[in-house]
Parts: structure tokens; C-alpha cells; sequence
């Protein structure tokens, strides 16, 4: 009834095959992103940045990232947490070494480090596929953590191993450090990951992304048409390893502002992100969001639940997550394989013929 | 879809907060994780004495307290969340007992003008209250437990161990490599060569390690471990025929989980304390009593007298005593953070003190004041009898050399000032 294309003539081309074809589609994303950048900043509190929307915008700037890897080019990869770090490194060392540059510059060049050393890690993927190219990204996984834990040029020779990140502004208000406001340090994640969402969507409907997807289906037919197989999976390295990168170095700036690296950029970082896209959506950025939201919202609210309002002891309630989210985990994997992404595509199907379905 | 989410969080908080008339102690503990057989004893220690002064004296003051559990599975993240949604409700102090959740509530805490208490662990240099207004670390830190060991082993050798091996058994984090710099520093001064073992978390797998250590044969090894690298470091000196007289570790490496595992052959291994140890004191009659007795124990309520155990009520009984001193200062029964930091500043713990609390000779003697947040750097070891199965105190709590630890904890200060554009705080 509300959501169909009746009525709604494309007259161009560009029209055509802009990303929300359906009007009334085109106006709900219009006034999400209007509710997030107008109405949510007015509104946000320390303990909703700080335990929902920061680690949500980060993680899916991560899940976008992870997503057009495994996902569109279909090159499995268990080195996110490790190539998070060398975002965060690579900001480190940026904002202490070159203090009078915005912070802004810092962050897109550490996702731009990040993109050389995940090529520099993409390169086997030429030789190794599936299973085998996994182990060989867990590998990195473990070697960057191992880095930066071991040279202490990374952490600046502190004695604790740990970095901290100090206080910088964009416009004069502070988005990193203690002294820092809510809507300061939501607004500046926001305007990473719209822009992220906004570049990796419009990436993948061209012809790089068709590319990777032919990668993907079958790396030797795509081949035999013409996809240089070379160009295509380092393309897609680099791609995905500027997204987490820029993650990371959010992740730590922003969010964490003082990391270590084996506690906060662990293997468990890497599953995390893979659970996201796997239960948002693999090759999908809305599922690459969904998943981040998902998987960032569900504990706090089972904590809420739990703790707050059952009264229940706190140690049951995180058992208890540990148990749900197994759960769902499977749930998903049985019942819903493509994800949340898929359930909204189907929804969407059938609210396009509601309500006379035949 | 978000908004709604968000929406029924602020609704959630909102219902959870009840009025505060009551002194808030929030309790970042972690009863799950590879960390849980640590984190639970402290917790349930924390939470029965703050229960025993609601029981027994109606609280601080007259006010009632109240212990606000958050768990944190030792994860940064959930910390960080934790103290997000704890801070608003009134909370006076932080006891995050994990050194990367400390790190992170530095800054953030200072800010929002909460103190932090770091007992035993934590940012070694937060001792100079000068840079660090809102963080404690009384009684005892890192840099003193390193002096404390290498202390011990002088007086073992009759003050002569130069030539000595020693090696660092520690954990490859933040905390694990605290004391390497202060030991870099006391082997130039003591002539001891130093053995650095990294152990990577958890620690369940150390089998190259302790090869290390049969092959170099070290005269002494010292450990900085935690949760279950403690209790596999201590079965793999056991299976290399280690002498366990010679291995002493951190405070964090000398509880009863530690050392049961490997049975008799533990026998005899040391560990660092700044707190005594079994239940010989008359608190724990009360805590009997008020506590146990009643059905008011926090979690299965069987770790009553274990060492971390004590550690959790020796906090708990420190920031008691920092809340009647800041009500002292302020006139005030129902405190706020803020006069809570001023009290932890003036806090002064003497012997009559403890003895009155029902802890007599439970910890040393110390005054914090504006520049030395850290006490007076006193620590003692105890050993490990496994047939009886008690921890007991073989050297009382003893100075610290503060000529190696003064200038370190000067220097990595001063690079967090300048790091963060922080003035002196005092004077």
C-alpha cells in the first residue's frame, strides 16, 4: 500500500539507477539520515554515546569494511581486529607526531596505512583461496598484534605498552581526550560512517564492485571474461582494509582513547566483526549495519533487562548473554542464512504487495 | 529502528534510578571470563563489608551504602560501559581492579570529577597526585612490589645479590610490563642480571617458557601473572623442579586459586602482599555474624578469608574510611563525588585506627596527601604452606627504595602532563 512504485516514472537514466529507485524508500533513508544528524546530537547522553552509538558507528564502519572483502569479493578474512590495530597505531603515531594537523587527516591517512598493509597481506590471495587464505589472514592477525606489543616505537616507548590518545579538535571542539562532549565525538563517528556507507555503496554498484562479485561467484569464469583477478582481489584489500582502518583508528581515538593492543584488537575483535556481516548480511551494507546494531544493542539490552529491571545477579545475566546470543547465532545460520538483510529484503517484498498478495 | 533503541534505554536507565539517599559504591567486578576466579572473591569481599556496615553501624554516617554491580568480563568495552551507566547514579569512587578499565577512567573520571582507586595495580605514576588529581593508588603499587621482591632477595643474601639471575615471569599487557623498567633500573644498581619471560594472555600454555627457565636456570623468578597464567606457571615450575622457595609473585599472583591446583608440590612458594592474610581478625566475627549468618553474603559466599577475598574488604574498609573522612570535611552525611576525593586525599590509616575497625596489623601504617597519592610504599611477602593450606606473612611490610622508584614515577608523570596539557594540582 505505502511502499510500491506505482506512480513513480523515471525520465532519465540517472534516475533510474540512483540507490533508492522507490520513492517512499528514498524519503525513509532522507529522514534517518535527517534524524541522526539533527535530531539524535540534541538528545545524546554520555552513557548512550559511550554504550550504543559509538561502538555502533564504529563497529559498522568495521562490518562495511569486512563486508565488500568477504562479502563481494568473497575473500574470507580473520584479520580484522589485527588491521584495526594498525588503524589505531597508525593515528597514534600520526596525532603525537604531527600535532598541529586535524584530526580528520589523521584518521583518513591511518585508513590509508592500513590499505598499503592489508595489500601488502592480500597478496597471497593470488595463490590461496577459502579455508587457506583464512589461516594466512589469521596470521597477520596475530603478527600485528604481536608488533605492536613488541616494538615500542609504535607506543612511543611508554612503559605500560599502552597508547592514549590526547586531546584534539575539529572547529575548536574537542573529539578526543577526556574533556569531550557527546554530540562532538556521535557527530564526527556519524560523518565517518555515512561517508563510509555513502563511498562502499556506490563502489559496489559500479564497476569495481561488479568485478569483485564476478570474483566472487567464480573467480575462473570472471577470468575467462576479462576481470583481471590481480586487480580485482588487491582492490578489494585495499578497499576493505582503508574502511577498518578508519575503524580502528576511531575506535581508538574516539571511543577507547587509551588501547592495548592484545586486550582491545584480540582474534576476538575479528570474530566479532565477522559474526556482524554474517548475521547482518553478507554483501550487503545495509546488513553490514544491521549486524553492528545487532551485536552492539543486544547485550546492553539484555543487560538492561536482566540487571535493572529483573534485579537478577550480575554474573547469571552475562551468562545468560553469552547463551542468547549462541542462540541466535544459530537461529540465523539455520533458519535465515543471508541475514538480517535478507529478512528486510522479504519484508519489503511483501509489503510491496500488501495488501492484496497475488 | 535506532531511535527507538535509544529511546528505550534512556526510558530503561531512567526506571533504574532510584532517589539517592544513599552513599553509592559501584563495583566493576568480573564474576565471568578467564579472569572470574580473581574477580569473584574481591567482589564478594568489597560487597560483605559495605553490607556489614549497613548491618551492623546503619552505614557511613548514618547513610546508608549501596553497592552498584557491574559486570565487566575484565573487558575494556563493558568497563567503559559500566562506568558510563553507574556514573550518573550518584557513584563515589571506582575500583576498576583491572589495569586496562584504569586506563581508560583516568581521563574520563577526572573529568567528571570521580575518583579512581587503583589499589595495588593500575598507572604506577598516578602515586604523583600532582598530575593525577581524581586517581589513588594507595597503599602500594608496581614499582613498589619490584623494589619489595629485589629487597627481599637482598636481605635473603645477606644484601649482596650482584652476579644473581633473576628472571620476569610476567604477563604481556599493560600490567605484565609495569615492573620491567623499575627491575632494568635496580639490576644497574644491585649488579643482577634481569630475564625478561613474556606470557601471552590467558597464559594456559607456557610450556616454552618454563623450558627457558630449566635451560638458563635463573636463581630467582619473579612473576606478574593473573587469573589462570597463574595457576599453569606455577604447575610448570613444579614439573621442571623449580625450588618454589625461589619463585615469589605479585600480589595478583598469590591467592588460594593460584596455588591449590598444583597441590603439595606449591609448597613454599612466596608472594608479595600489602594486606595480611587468613581470617585471625575480629572483623570477620562481624562479618560472621551481620553477614553470613543472615543470609546477606554476596555471591555463594564461601570465600570469606581467602586472600583476595581480603583484599576486596581492605578496600572496601579504605573507602569507608575515605567517605567518614570526606563527611568530616564537608559537614555532610550524603557526600558527593567530588568531597569523596577531597576525603581519599586526607585519609590517614594509623594502627589504632585498624585496631578499632577490627583489623588490627591487617595493612601498614600511610597518609595520602595532595602530592603523594600512593602511601607510603610498604610491602611485605608471604609464603604458601600446602599441607595446611594457609597463606602466612614471612617478612613484615618493609620500605620500598624510593631512590629508583621516585625518579621513574617523576619522569612517566611528567610525560602524562605535557602528554595532556595537565597544570599542578597542587600547591
Amino acid at each position: 500500500m505505502f511502499y510500491r512504485e506505482a506512480g513513480d516514472f523515471s525520465t532519465t537514466y540517472p534516475q533510474d539507477s540512483q540507490t533508492f529507485p522507490i520513492r517512499f524508500d528514498r524519503y525513509r533513508y532522507y529522514v534517518v539520515l535527517a534524524v541522526a544528524l539533527l535530531v539524535l546530537p540534541f538528545v545524546m547522553t554520555d552513557y548512550l554515546v559511550n554504550s550504543i552509538f559509538l561502538p555502533f558507528l564504529i563497529y559498522a564502519i568495521a562490518a562495511i569494511g569486512l563486508n565488500i572483502l568477504t562479502g563481494y569479493c568473497g575473500q574470507v578474512s580473520l584479520g580484522t581486529g589485527g588491521f584495526m590495530a594498525v588503524g589505531a597505531y597508525a593515528c597514534y603515531k600520526l596525532m603525537t607526531a604531527f600535532p598541529d594537523v586535524n584530526i580528520f587527516f589523521h584518521v583518513i591517512l591511518a585508513g590509508g596505512i592500513t590499505a598499503l598493509v592489508g595489500t601488502a597481506f592480500g597478496l597471497p590471495s593470488l595463490r590461496i583461496k577459502g579455508f587457506y587464505l583464512a589461516v594466512a589472514t589469521l596470521a597477520a592477525q596475530f603478527f600485528l598484534v604481536w608488533l605492536f606489543n613488541k616494538v615500542s616505537w609504535f607506543y612511543n616507548y611508554s612503559a605500560s605498552g599502552q597508547i592514549n590518545a590526547p586531546e584534539r579538535t575539529v572547529f575548536g571542539v574537542p573529539v578526543t581526550g577526556a574533556n569531550t562532549d557527546a554530540w562532538a565525538t556521535y557527530l564526527f563517528c556519524l560523518v565517518f560512517t555515512v561517508g563510509a556507507a555513502l563511498l562502499a555503496r556506490n563502489l559496489t554498484r559500479g564497476a569495481v564492485g561488479r568485478q569483485w562479485m564476478a570474483i566472487r561467484d567464480m573467480d575462473i569464469a570472471a577470468e575467462i571474461i576479462g576481470v583481471n583477478p590481480l586487480k580485482a582481489k588487491l582492490t578489494a584489500f585495499a578497499v576493505s582494509s582503508f574502511f577498518v582502518g578508519v575503524s580502528g583508528a576511531l575506535f581508538f581515538a574516539v571511543y577507547l582513547g587509551a588501547v592495548e593492543v592484545g586486550e582491545v584488537f584480540g582474534i576476538t575483535k575479528s570474530f566479532l566483526v565477522l559474526f556482524m556481516i554474517i548475521i547482518g548480511g553478507l554483501g550487503s551494507i545495509f546488513g553490514s549495519f544491521a549486524g553492528a546494531a545487532f551485536l552492539v544493542v543486544l547485550p546492553v539490552v539484555l543487560k538492561i533487562v536482566g540487571v535493572d529491571m529483573l534485579g537478577w545477579p550480575t554474573d547469571i545475566v552475562a551468562h545468560f548473554q553469552l547463551v542468547i546470543v549462541g542462540a541466535l547465532i544459530i537461529v540465523f545460520l539455520r533458519y535465515e542464512p543471508h541475514g538480517i538483510a535478507q529478512l528486510w529484503r522479504v519484508a519489503k517484498e511483501k509489503l510491496r504487495l500488501w495488501p492484496f498478495p497475488h | 529502528m535506532k531511535m527507538k533503541l535509544g529511546t528505550m534505554a534512556v526510558a530503561a536507565v531512567m526506571a533504574a534510578s532510584p532517589v539517592m539517599a544513599d552513599l553509592v559504591f559501584p563495583s566493576l567486578s568480573y564474576r565471568t571470563g578467564p579472569y572470574a576466579a580473581g574477580g569473584i572473591p574481591f567482589a564478594d569481599g568489597y560487597a560483605d563489608y559495605m553490607t556489614l556496615l549497613n548491618e551492623r553501624d546503619g552505614g557511613i554516617g548514618g547513610v546508608a551504602t549501596r553497592i552498584l554491580e557491574c559486570e565487566t568480563g575484565y573487558n575494556t568495552e563493558k568497563g567503559v560501559e559500566c562506568y558510563e551507566a553507574t556514573k550518573g547514579e550518584g557513584s563515589l569512587v571506582y575500583q576498576p581492579l583491572s589495569t586496562g578499565i584504569t586506563y581508560q577512567l583516568i581521563p574520563k573520571a577526572t573529568a567528571d570529577d570521580i575518583p579512581v582507586h587503583s589499589m595495588g595495580y593500575g598507572r604506577t605514576s598516578a602515586k604523583n597526585g600532582n598530575v593525577f588529581s581524581h586517581v589513588f593508588n594507595y597503599p602500594a603499587n608496581y614499582w613498589d612490589g619490584a623494589s619489595g621482591a629485589i629487597n627481599y632477595l637482598l636481605e635473603a643474601n645477606g644484601g649482596d645479590i650482584s652476579g644473581k639471575k633473576i628472571a620476569l615471569v610476567y604477563h604481556n599487557s599493560a600490567y605484565g610490563k609495569e615492573p620491567i623498567r623499575t627491575l632494568q633500573n635496580l639490576a644497574e644498581k644491585h649488579g643482577f642480571e634481569l630475564m625478561e619471560v613474556a606470557v601471552d594472555h590467558p597464559g594456559q600454555e607456557q610450556k616454552s617458557q618454563w623450558l627457558q627457565i630449566r635451560r638458563e636456570r635463573p636463581d630467582n623468578v619473579l612473576m606478574w601473572g593473573w587469573g589462570v597464567m597463574n595457576q599453569v606457571a606455577i604447575q610448570e615450575a613444579a614439573n621442571i623442579r623449580y625450588p618454589m622457595e625461589n619463585f615469589i609473585g605479585i600480589w595478583w599472583s598469590g591467592s588460594e586459586n593460584d596455588v591449590l591446583p598444583a597441590g603439595d608440590a606449591a609448597n613454599g612458594y612466596k608472594a608479595l602482599t600489602f594486606h595480611g592474610v587468613g581470617d585471625d581478625f575480629p572483623v570477620f566475627d562481624d562479618i560472621q555474624k551481620y553477614v553470613v549468618d543472615a543470609g546477606k553474603a554476596a555471591g555463594a559466599g564461601d570465600q570469606v578469608g581467602t586472600v583476595l577475598y581480603n583484599r576486596g574488604l581492605y578496600a572496601a574498609m579504605l573507602a569507608a574510611e575515605a567517605a567518614k573522612k570526606a563527611q568530616e570535611i564537608h559537614g555532610v552525611a550524603d557526600i558527593t563525588a567530588g568531597m569523596m576525593r577531597d576525603g581519599m586525599e586526607a585519609l590517614d590509616i594509623t594502627e589504632a585506627k585498624m585496631a578499632e575497625l577490627g583489623l588490627p596489623n591487617f595493612g601498614p601504617e600511610f597518609a595520602v596527601s595532595c602530592e603523594n597519592h600512593g602511601g607510603n610504599a610498604l610491602v611485605g611477602v608471604t609464603q604458601w604452606d600446602a599441607s595446611a593450606g594457609t597463606w602466612s606473612l614471612i617478612s613484615d611490610f618493609k620500605a620500598t627504595d624510593g631512590d629508583v622508584i621516585g625518579p621513574l614515577i617523576e619522569e612517566d608523570s611528567a610525560s602524562y602532563a605535557s602528554e595532556n596539557g595537565i597544570d599542578p594540582n597542587c600547591g
